[in-house]
Parts: structure tokens; C-alpha cells; sequence
């Protein structure tokens, strides 16, 4: 299974999911089957004055991941990670990294259509 | 004399103080509408236009096939509105500002330069003075490109014809509405001395200040409220240029198209002395 980047307000798994796609603190990816991870820091698409979702949607790019779980993502940076290639999962916001991960794992997340909300 | 009129906020009355003053100005004046995304001086001043242009940004448009994904022009871009993914380049016209930096920068010269319609410009006469006023297009969202070109125009425009112009500003405090003083020789910030007006106009001053231009304010609907307003002008040797008293059969003129200038030789009076007022402002800074 390939990684996933899951939005964090922080680097570990027992750190929130930040509802914030674009202004995200960072990411936490995540190989679902050993649960090994790196983080990627977003300091500098949160302080951008526009362009933050796609910013960061070019660091997950770069990171190689298939899926991204998150609160919600804008409509940019959705249109960009879908030409990408990398799918999205929303309304993930109070759970932890961990928590969501699992969730994932055990396939009660949807891929988003589009970027609106639920 | 360039004389932008402003406000902090819409419905103050700007757009009729502009109407008001350019009908009665002494000599050639060009009354110009920078309020792009709603404009509405022409209602009042009922032009006869003459020329019309439509408005571009240049945006960039890239070829795939030369391309080599480098990502110098999306490292570049603060605006995010071209990017690199991996083996992929998007651009996201919308949110251009159209700065020409990615196509300067690209090694490989894959970016040419395409078009996004900004909105139009157009020009005329209305009576004895000019005309001049930029529609942004339904949609747009940035306004200061296209008040860039319009004022371009007005440069044109005023090196033919000599004279003044004055300007209906955007309403607020928001990149807009500076853009369109920020060349003026003069500010006039129209108010009224309701709490909300007040408030307003404090953010208007802290806004244009900075700016060190001479600045004046025109309040409108005299006698509303309270005295907050005379206060806050003493306090920071704000001339208070005008008051035009709060009455119904300005607002019906208003609610008409008419310019409250010529319903009454009071209110007549008022505006002419408002014109005095301003040259003698801008006098003052010129000699200063
Ligand atoms: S022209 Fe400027 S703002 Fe537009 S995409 Fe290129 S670098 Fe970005
Ligand atoms: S700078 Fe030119 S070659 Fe490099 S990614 Fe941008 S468009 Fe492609």
C-alpha cells in the first residue's frame, strides 16, 4: 500500500488532524503498513497570502503520496492534487493522525468527489 | 490637480459629491470612475461616450512539449498561480496578478504570453468636461490591474486636454481603494456622523495618512448622530471641507439620478466653496 499525508498540528500520530488543508501546520506521511513517518513542515504555505492550498499541494505532489486525509480542502488545491494524481478524503477534523489512519486502514473513508463539504 | 474623493465605506455619499463637484468645476476637469467593480458616476453625470477599449492582464500560457518541469517559474510565483507537481505544470489564471516574472524567468522559454479579460474601459464627454470610467468584468476578482490601465488612460487623456480630474474612489481601506488615490494631489474623505460612519472614517484616516497627501473630509447628512466626528477632525487637524445638511429632497434628487448641486443655490453654494476649499488645500501643500 502506498503512503498517505494526513494534515497535522503537529510532527507525530497522536497529534491532530488539522481541519486546514492549505494553512495546514504540516503534514504526517504515513506508510499504512509499518506505520513508519516523516513530516513535512507547511510553515510557508500558512503564511501566504494567497496560493497556500496550492503550495501545499505541490509538497504532497513531491512527497509521492496516493491519498491525502484532512478536514477540507479548497477548491484550488483539490483541482490540483486531483491532476496530480492524489486522492482526498475530507471531514477528518477531530480525530487524531493515528485515528485517521486507521480509519483509513479499515476503508470507512471515501475519496472526495469534489472539494465541498459533506 | 488630481482630487480623489473616498470613504470608508459605500453609501456615504461619494459618488454624489464627485457628481456634485465636477458639475460645477471651473475649468476642463475629467470626471473619472474608479470605482471599477461598481461603477455608477456615469448615472449621475449621464456622459456621452465616445471611445471604448477592453482590458487584458498577460497571463502566462505554457508548452507542454517544451517544458522540462524545472519549477523556476513556480518557486517564483508568490501568487501560487502557476505550479509545478511533479511531472506536471498547472496555471491558475485567475489568480495572476500579471507581473511577466515566470515568463522572464523560464530557462526554456516554454511560456508565452496569453490574455485574461480584465473588464472595459470607456470615455466620452459629459457637458463641457471629460469622462472616464473602468467596468470590471462579471467575475474578476482583482480590480487593480484594471484601475491601473484606466488611470494610464487618464494620463493620456489629461496631457491632451490639460486641466484637473477628479476621481470616485473605491469604498473601504482595501488595496482598491488606495490604488486609486495613491496619485492624487489631493484626498477628500466623504462621511457621515452616524457611529458607524465615524468608525469607519477612523480606519479611512489611519488608512490615507501615511500616504502625506493633503486630506480633507466632506460630511454628509449634517446633523445626524453625534459629535464624535468634529472631534476626532480637530484632534488631528483634519479640515472639515463641506457639510451637507441631512435632507429629504437631497435623497429623492439622489434616488433620481440628479446632482444635489442643482436642486438648491444653497447647496450650489456648498459644493462651489468645496471646490474653493480643495484648490486652496492643494495650494496650501504645494507651498508648504
Ligand atoms: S505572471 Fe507573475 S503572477 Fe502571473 S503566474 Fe507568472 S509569476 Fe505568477
Ligand atoms: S520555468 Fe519553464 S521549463 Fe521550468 S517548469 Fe516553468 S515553464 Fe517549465
Amino acid at each position: 500500500m502506498s503512503k498517505i499525508a494526513v494534515s497535522s498540528e503537529g510532527p507525530s500520530l497522536d497529534d491532530q488532524v488539522d481541519p486546514r488543508f492549505g494553512r495546514a501546520a504540516g503534514f504526517v506521511v504515513v506508510d499504512p503498513e509499518t506505520m513508519v513517518t516523516e513530516y513535512i513542515d507547511n510553515g510557508r504555505s500558512q503564511v501566504m497570502a494567497q496560493g497556500a492550498g496550492i503550495q501545499a499541494a505541490e509538497l504532497i505532489a513531491r512527497a509521492g503520496v496516493s491519498w491525502v486525509l484532512t478536514g477540507f480542502v479548497g477548491p484550488k488545491a483539490f483541482q490540483a492534487l486531483n491532476a496530480a494524481g492524489v486522492q482526498v478524503a475530507q471531514n477528518l477534523e477531530g480525530l487524531t493522525v493515528r485515528q485517521a489512519v486507521e480509519r483509513f486502514k479499515s476503508g470507512e473513508v471515501a475519496g472526495a468527489a469534489t472539494a465541498d463539504r459533506r | 490637480m488630481i482630487v480623489a474623493v473616498a470613504s470608508g465605506k459605500g453609501g456615504t455619499g461619494k459618488t454624489t459629491v464627485t457628481a456634485s463637484l465636477a458639475s460645477l468645476w471651473e475649468g476642463p476637469l475629467i470626471g473619472v470612475d474608479l470605482d471599477v467593480e461598481e461603477p455608477n458616476l456615469h448615472l449621475f453625470l449621464h456622459p456621452i461616450l465616445t471611445g471604448e477599449e477592453t482590458a487584458h492582464l498577460t497571463i502566462p500560457v505554457v508548452d507542454e512539449a517544451t517544458c522540462t518541469y524545472c519549477g523556476a517559474c513556480s518557486e517564483l510565483c508568490q501568487f501560487k498561480a502557476i505550479s509545478v507537481m511533479g511531472r506536471l505544470i498547472l496555471t491558475f489564471p485567475e489568480m495572476c496578478h500579471g507581473c511577466g516574472g515566470c515568463l522572464a524567468v523560464c530557462p526554456e522559454k516554454a511560456i508565452t504570453p496569453g490574455q485574461r479579460e480584465l473588464g472595459e474601459i470607456t470615455w466620452g464627454t459629459a457637458g463641457r468636461q471629460g469622462f472616464l470610467m473602468g467596468r470590471l468584468r462579471l467575475g474578476e476578482a482583482m480590480s487593480p490591474p484594471l484601475m491601473r490601465l484606466v488611470k494610464a488612460r487618464l494620463e493620456q487623456m489629461l496631457a491632451q486636454s490639460g486641466g484637473d480630474a477628479i476621481i470616485d474612489a473605491p469604498p473601504g481601506v482595501s488595496c482598491p481603494a488606495i490604488n486609486a488615490v495613491i496619485d492624487s494631489d489631493v484626498i477628500v474623505l466623504v462621511t457621515e456622523p452616524t457611529p458607524f460612519g465615524f468608525y469607519d472614517f477612523q480606519l479611512a484616516w489611519e488608512a490615507f495618512a501615511p500616504l502625506n497627501k493633503p486630506l480633507g473630509a466632506v460630511i454628509n447628512r449634517a446633523g445626524l448622530g453625534t459629535g464624535a466626528i468634529y472631534e476626532f477632525c480637530r484632534e488631528k487637524h483634519l479640515p472639515i471641507l463641506a457639510e451637507i445638511p441631512y435632507d429629504r429632497a437631497i435623497a429623492e434628487a439622489y434616488a433620481r439620478g440628479r446632482i444635489i448641486a442643482q436642486i438648491s443655490p444653497e447647496l450650489q453654494g456648498t459644493f462651489v466653496s468645496l471646490m474653493a476649499a480643495i484648490r486652496g488645500l492643494a495650494q496650501e501643500a504645494a507651498h508648504a
